[in-house]
């Protein structure tokens, strides 16, 4: 079905919109819920029938309250910052193609796209820290910096390994050069490099850290400091922080998802769709769930010696093997 | 050069490994208790405040008002009277106060008790509004009151 121009523009925008809101209020329920499953509790159950109406409780409560900016902080930044770290995440979603033709814009840079406003939510976590004048907010800042450079250089190695396997930055065209069984998926793609299975762990581990999440959330990390770069931040101005939070993990299990896992495609060639895209993102979020609720947190020293003694070097590995194979056998 | 490789592998294997336990945890039943609905019922030895035991033949207390449990209490938080009713060779409790905003839960009164007049409740979500209700517990009015033999 094709939609005229400007309404194209608005039902995208809507429906983005829409998904990124729905998915930021109901996987904070689900987080609530397996969190209690795991550790053998029963999780929200007051608000609605099984606390379905927990996350509208949640937003009525964090709008009802007064945003506070402390004395000292430097304004623009301190309120500039929730806008700049929800912007990018939401940007990336413009260019997801849910299925062949569920895509808000099919352009061909998207690969690029994404992962260029991906990296942008590092700065914009950076500013939070930094204009709350806040001892814990500016360590944890920094901590985040170096922490999201480390994991920024195995991540884009990685995904440098299945650009050369598709030879396309569009991401469509990416999850239609995987149709066909799930033996065509780049995670089975064996032909193209041996370690494909590696590379997607790698990548699975990189949104771990990229978009903060336990066991290596140093942007909150609240046991140590308090709250993190969100210390200062008080009712709305924190909820955007976490929506951004959840809106970038239903980006980075999407482009797993695309990248890896074959989109929209059906494991068995069966009842192709948006379904299957849907099916496996949200088993890639539950795997986050379900990582964050069965680790601790990393020290720091850990999380770098993580990335730069053993991610680095492995995706360059695989990248060079990558490409080694592709020049022998070609294609 | 072979350390390094194998530090990864059975690294990544006991990391999928607390995966599975975690997942096994996942399905198993809830063990939690949703208090303002389900309450636990208090094993028979819990030690909550006293209260004056009930003779079952008689309706009323044995305490002959010896004041052993006001001298044995650590924190000074009871205050008993009595009076010896005509007719009967001991003395009879009038009056049997517990300040339970002092009380420790040492249960020496208790012990102390020569008649065994004294036994602990079970109540352990105790609450209130005013400092009063739990600053004067009346456990003479408290006996009369009570439906239980």
């Amino acid at each position: 079905m094709i939609i005229p121009e400007p309404f194209r523009l608005l039902t995208s925008l809507l429906a983005v919109a829409g998904f990124i809101g729905a998915n930021a209020a109901y996987l904070v329920w689900v987080e609530r819920k397996a969190a209690a499953w795991f550790q053998r509790r029963a999780g929200p159950t007051e608000v609605g029938w099984g606390g379905l109406l927990q996350p509208l409780a949640d937003a009525i409560k964090l709008m009802s309250k007064q945003i506070i900016v402390p004395p000292g902080t430097d304004r623009l930044l301190f309120c500039l910052a929730p806008v700049l770290i929800m912007v990018p995440a939401a940007m990336c979603f413009a260019v997801l193609p849910f299925s062949a033709a569920l895509v808000p814009r099919d352009i061909n840079v998207s690969l690029l796209m994404v992962f260029a406003f991906g990296s942008l939510n590092v700065i914009a976590v950076m500013l939070a820290g930094w204009s709350s004048r806040n001892k814990y907010a500016i360590i944890s800042a920094a901590r985040v910096v170096s922490q999201n450079v480390a994991y920024e250089i195995p991540m884009l190695l990685v995904v440098i390994t299945v650009l050369m396997v598709s030879r396309t930055m569009n991401l469509t065209e990416i999850v239609a050069k995987q149709a066909g069984g799930f033996w065509h998926w780049n995670v089975f793609n064996l032909a193209a490099n041996p370690l494909m299975p590696v590379t997607f762990v790698i990548f699975f581990i990189c949104m771990l850290a990229e978009t903060n999440r336990a066991p290596f959330d140093m942007a909150e990390a609240e046991s140590e400091l308090v709250a993190g770069v969100f210390t200062e931040y008080a009712g709305m101005g924190f909820g955007v922080f976490f929506m951004a939070e959840y809106a970038n993990i239903v980006a980075g299990c999407a482009m797993a998802t695309i990248l890896f896992l074959g989109g929209w495609h059906s494991p068995i060639g069966l009842w192709p769709g948006v379904w299957w895209f849907l099916l496996k993102m949200y088993f890639l979020i539950f795997t986050v769930i379900w990582v964050r609720w069965t680790f601790p947190r990393t020290q720091f020293y850990g999380l770098l010696n993580l990335s730069w003694k053993i991610l680095i070097p492995l995706s360059l590995f695989t990248l060079v093997l990558t490409s080694g194979l592709l020049k022998i056998f070609g294609r | 050069m072979k350390a390094p490789f194998n530090e990864v592998i059975s690294g990544f294997v006991s990391l999928l490994t607390g995966m599975g336990i975690t997942l096994g945890q996942l399905f198993r039943p809830i063990v939690t208790v949703q208090y303002p609905h389900q309450t636990l019922t208090m094993p028979k030895r819990f030690r909550g405040h006293i209260l004056l035991k009930k003779e079952p033949t008689t309706g009323k207390s044995t305490c002959v008002a010896c004041d052993l449990c006001v001298k044995a209490c650590p924190s000074d938080c009871i205050l008993v009277e009595g009076e010896k009713k005509p007719g009967e060779k001991r003395k009879s409790v009038t009056l049997f106060e517990l300040d339970y905003t002092k009380c420790s839960l040492c249960g020496a009164c208790v012990e102390v008790c020569p008649v065994d007049a004294l036994e602990y409740s079970r109540a352990y979500n105790l609450a209130s509004t005013s400092k009063q209700e739990y600053k004067v517990m009346d456990l003479v009015k408290r006996l009369e009151d009570s439906k239980h033999p």
